[in-house]
């Protein structure tokens, strides 16, 4: 039970510091919009290609967006130090990295919460699409898994900013593979069982990632 | 004795062969150190002798490279939850979060802590260190001095036993510096162990029972403040500074 | 020690000389050329041995970066650093003959199936550990972090592969021979491999061995310089 009360300890102090300072959802949602026009303009989008073309743009426009929402989670913490603040806690590593998942995921949840419809009405296509929550859900959590851990990474190397997509991109390739299919099987109103194997893949992923960045995590933040 | 255990009647602080490089560079090389309970530990050296470093081995922030540290008679490599309890680290810098006010910073750390009673605990270290009426101010419109206290209010919330302080003096406004008089007078008294690193020789000889010059990753000159010699202790001093 | 140590390496030198001007010979003069596809399909043999030995390479790293960061002996980074700047290298030329050969055999230079999209985010991934470990603000920091990308970078594979597989089902299934494999291709495939796998072992232990004087050489220094 302490061990998750001080997740949340760690969880609530970041939406705190979110709420007020606004950094982090503003300027990734701005950014992941600003993708998505491009992207329309690059493949000249019409209305009858929509489909086709429309979950490659989200999801490049929710990766691209992860990655700039990443770079901030540990780089808040390098500002005066604070992670050898949480360091000194007497608190399991783990405990640190799964506080900032909880943050990080959140963050990417609601960017991604809010950019859909508008990138859904951009489109014309259908506003109320319960499944393809479930797949931001499952594509969210596999990002915030590898991004927080190379978030973590990528503060202590020069270069931060380009370190973190760098490493992150690669990664992620299976979650952006799997997040586009199933988004289009909810576009194209197909049903479950169409999308089954790629939200398998996502939460085989997520379990990978979860686990095995738990274990490494300790690794990265201990000098 | 063993490797691991020490008797209940243990130095505070027991370093022995320590040592601790960075890539191909050696940061510590073979200190070997032991603090009384209740004893104020002051340490100087030029920039790049290794304080720094060795603090924070002391404070578990860096692993060891070789060699054993003990505090209050806890190997650190066997119990790092239990041992981080007993530690309070003001470093060079804060540890706080600007956006948050200096309650809620002062609450973070206390329930990352796991401190029973914390509302209480808060009241007591911010009356402690002048900060009630600022409670309610960001930390990042404090000015230095101010939140260096904060800092001192954030070392001190879960009673450490052992307080490591990083030149804690830079930059600091008479106030605080009376805060630092506090601590370590404070010292000794209630069984507050107090190693302070700093640049300022008066200031270190005046609030240390004992002083350590290091110098390229070793201990160079110990002495207590009733044995020392202060022309030694100059002369020591200066060379390494110079060298350094 | 030292004079045990040179002797295998000798050795070494000596098979993998003799492996690849055999395996020269063989792939060049002795295999017959394969009917549909012609002289190209030679290519075919260097492709699938440097295929093999650099996904042996990541393995590698993968191994002893766990292995370092357990004992935190600097000899087991030293290996897994080599074994990457290797794989990197072998993936760089699988990534070449690929193509050359699927534009023959295929008709197009680059198909987006399991194989060819695995090949090519292990080389993106391998080139970022390399890219994370010189860019870090030190370089124990900077063996700490290959480590955890070389572990992380490699469980990422098989998750790769198998969401590519699914992606593409359509993908053309491998044709390389029409009439099966004969046993001179495949012996001239196996010495090929072998070949290839003695290079990889020497190139590795010459990395490492050229670490670990570096280091030397760098703590010599600042020992001298005080």
């Amino acid at each position: 039970m302490s061990t998750f009360a001080r997740i949340i300890t760690i969880f609530w102090k970041d939406i705190l510091t979110e709420l007020r300072a606004r950094e982090v959802v503003t300027s990734v949602l701005v950014f992941s919009l600003l993708v998505v026009v491009i992207f329309s303009f690059a493949f000249s989008t019409r209305i009858d290609t929509a489909e086709l073309v429309a979950p490659g743009i989200l999801w490049a426009a929710l990766t691209f967006g992860g990655v700039l929402g990443f770079n901030h989670t540990f780089a808040v913490e390098k500002e005066n130090s604070r992670l050898e603040g949480l360091m000194l806690c007497p608190v399991d590593r783990a405990v640190i990295y799964w506080g900032k998942l909880a943050g990080s995921f959140t963050f990417t949840m609601v960017v991604a919460i809010i950019i859909t419809p508008i990138f859904l009405a951009l489109f014309n296509l259908p506003l109320f699409l319960p499944r393809l929550l479930l797949v931001i859900g499952l594509a969210s959590l596999g990002f915030a898994a590898v991004g927080t851990l190379f978030s973590a990474v990528a503060i202590n190397t020069r270069a931060r900013d380009i370190m973190l997509p760098v490493l992150f991109l690669p990664v992620v390739v299976p979650v952006v593979v799997a997040a586009v299919r199933a988004t289009a099987v909810v576009l194209a109103d197909k049903s479950w069982s169409d999308m089954l194997t790629w939200l398998q893949i996502m939460i085989a992923f997520d379990i990978v990632y979860l686990v095995v960045s738990t274990l490494v995590f300790d690794f990265v933040v201990e000098e | 004795m063993s490797e691991n255990a020490r008797s209940p009647f243990s130095w505070a602080i027991e370093v022995q062969g320590l040592t601790k490089s960075f890539g191909y560079h050696p940061a510590l090389r073979g200190i070997d150190l032991q603090v009384g309970r209740g004893e104020r530990l002051v340490i100087f050296g030029p920039n790049g002798a290794g304080k720094t470093t060795l603090v924070k081995i002391l404070s578990m922030l860096v692993r060891p490279s070789s060699g054993n540290v003990w505090l209050d008679g806890v190997n650190i490599r066997d119990k790092p939850a239990q041992v981080r309890r007993k530690i309070g680290l003001v470093g060079h810098q804060t540890f706080l979060y600007d956006n948050l006010t200096v309650y809620e910073n002062l609450k973070f750390y206390s329930q990352m802590y796991g401190i029973a009673n914390l509302e209480q605990r808060i009241q007591e270290v911010m009356s402690w260190m002048q900060l009630v009426d600022r409670r309610h101010d960001r930390v990042g419109t404090l000015s230095h001095g101010l939140q260096q206290r904060a800092s001192l209010a954030r070392a001190a919330l879960h009673r450490p036993s052992i307080m490591l302080l990083d030149e804690p003096e830079a930059g600091l406004d008479p106030q605080a510096s009376t805060v630092i008089n506090d601590v370590m007078g404070n010292a000794g008294g209630d069984g507050l162990t107090v190693v302070m690193v700093t640049h300022n020789l008066e200031r270190g000889l005046e609030l240390g029972d004992s002083i350590v010059i290091l110098n390229k990753g070793k201990v160079a000159y110990r002495a207590s403040r009733h044995d020392i010699d202060t022309t030694l202790f100059r002369q020591v001093y200066n060379q390494c500074t110079e060298t350094g | 020690m030292n004079g045990r140590r040179n002797l295998i390496n000798n050795l070494l030198f000596g098979l993998g000389l003799a492996l690849m001007i055999a395996a020269l010979y063989m792939v060049f003069m002795y295999v017959p050329t394969e009917k549909s596809m012609g002289i190209v399909q030679r290519i075919f043999y260097f492709h699938v041995s440097l295929a093999w030995v650099s996904f042996l390479a990541f393995l590698v790293t993968f191994v002893f970066s766990i292995c370092y960061l357990r004992k935190r002996l600097l000899k087991w980074d030293y290996i897994a650093h080599a074994s990457a700047e290797v794989g990197v290298v072998f993936t760089t030329l699988v990534l070449i003959t690929g193509p050359i050969w699927a534009k023959t055999a295929w008709g197009i230079w680059w198909t987006w199936d399991a194989r060819l999209t695995t090949s090519l985010v292990l080389w993106l991934t391998y080139i970022a550990y390399l890219l994370v470990r010189g860019y870090a603000t030190e370089p124990a920091r900077g063996a700490r972090f290959g480590a955890v990308v070389g572990i992380v970078g490699f469980i990422d594979v098989p998750i790769v592969f198998l969401t590519v597989n699914v992606w593409r089902t359509q993908h053309p299934t491998t044709i390389i021979f029409t009439d099966g494999i004969t046993a001179p291709m495949l012996m001239t495939l196996v010495v090929c491999i072998a070949a290839f796998t003695v290079l990889y072992v020497l190139l590795t232990a010459q990395g490492a061995g050229l670490k670990s004087l570096e280091t030397s050489i760098k703590r010599l220094k600042i020992r001298r310089t005080g």
